[in-house]
């Protein structure tokens, strides 16, 4: 039922793993605590691998959209990988496929990022 | 003053024919709560023979009114109970969520897809809910709210 987040370098940017479930409560709260230590670490090149997220709710979203701002707010760049079907349509539906860069294919998504 | 029941969770249960069937839940103001609420929407809708786009649409639709009971209405209150009955008449799936809150007016809700609130935190539930259900009604119950689910499942499935 809950999250599980890994996390790796690639050339200065930050990957994030995370699969299972971001809904309110601990998934939503694990994904803000990861993405603030790594702001307060300097790491602001920031990717979301979610392609083993299976379930996200409105919460979940929320935290999504939180995470995007927080960084960009802090002169980073946070971009989404690999959504699943469910995950996609959501972000469709609200309007947020758009807002976010959303890439599907790592080697593209890193070479994305400014070389800053 | 709202009854307060002291049982985490009572159920009832109760059969009118072969098609039709009820599960009502009273239970506490808690995320297992919402999970549990979550949990029986979704073995409901997949006994309906829903498919897996719908299950999880009806489920999640169902999961965002219990967050709304729990966090918004009910406040995590523990003295305050979430009522969630589950109905399957044959040829819709009726789902009732209630609270104890300060009730909630859906016409005072921002748009979440207004420009200006695309990139709010939260706001996002109720909108959710009407994407999902075919019909979805609310209720004062002062104090409280009553949000009705509906999804339309066509005609209702031959037992024989």
């Amino acid at each position: 039922m809950t999250m599980k987040i890994s996390t790796r370098q690639v050339d200065g940017v930050t990957i994030l793993d995370l699969g299972g479930r971001i809904t309110l409560g601990e998934g939503s709260v694990q994904l803000r605590d990861s993405v603030r230590d790594l702001l307060a670490k300097g790491q602001k090149k920031i990717l979301l691998n979610l392609g083993e997220v299976n379930y996200i709710d409105s919460s979940g979203i929320g935290e999504l959209v939180s995470a995007y701002t927080t960084v960009r707010n802090q002169g980073g760049e946070l971009k989404l990988l690999n959504l699943t079907r469910k995950v996609h349509d959501l972000l469709q539906i609200t309007k947020l496929y758009t807002v976010f860069d959303v890439k599907d294919d790592e080697a593209s998504a890193i070479a994305a990022y400014s070389q800053a | 003053m709202p009854r307060k029941r002291r049982d985490l969770r009572s159920e009832d249960r109760h059969l009118t024919g072969q098609q039709a069937s009820r599960i009502t839940y009273t239970l506490d103001s808690s995320l297992d709560s919402v999970n549990k609420v979550e949990q029986t929407a979704e073995q409901m809708a997949r006994k309906a023979g829903v498919d897996e786009d719908e299950i999880f649409r009806i489920s999640m639709a169902v999961r965002e009114a219990a967050v709304n009971a729990v966090l918004h209405g009910n406040a995590y209150d523990p003295d305050k109970r979430m009522t969630a009955s589950f109905e399957y008449t044959g040829a819709d799936l009726v789902i009732r969520i209630t609270d104890e809150g300060k009730g909630l007016d859906p016409a005072t809700l921002p748009d979440p897809l207004a420009p200006e609130n695309l990139l709010r935190g939260s706001g996002r539930g109720i909108f959710l809910i009407r994407s999902f259900m075919d019909e979805v009604h609310f209720r004062q119950l002062h104090p409280g709210t009553e949000l009705t689910l509906i999804k339309h499942l066509g005609t209702a499935p031959t037992g024989a």
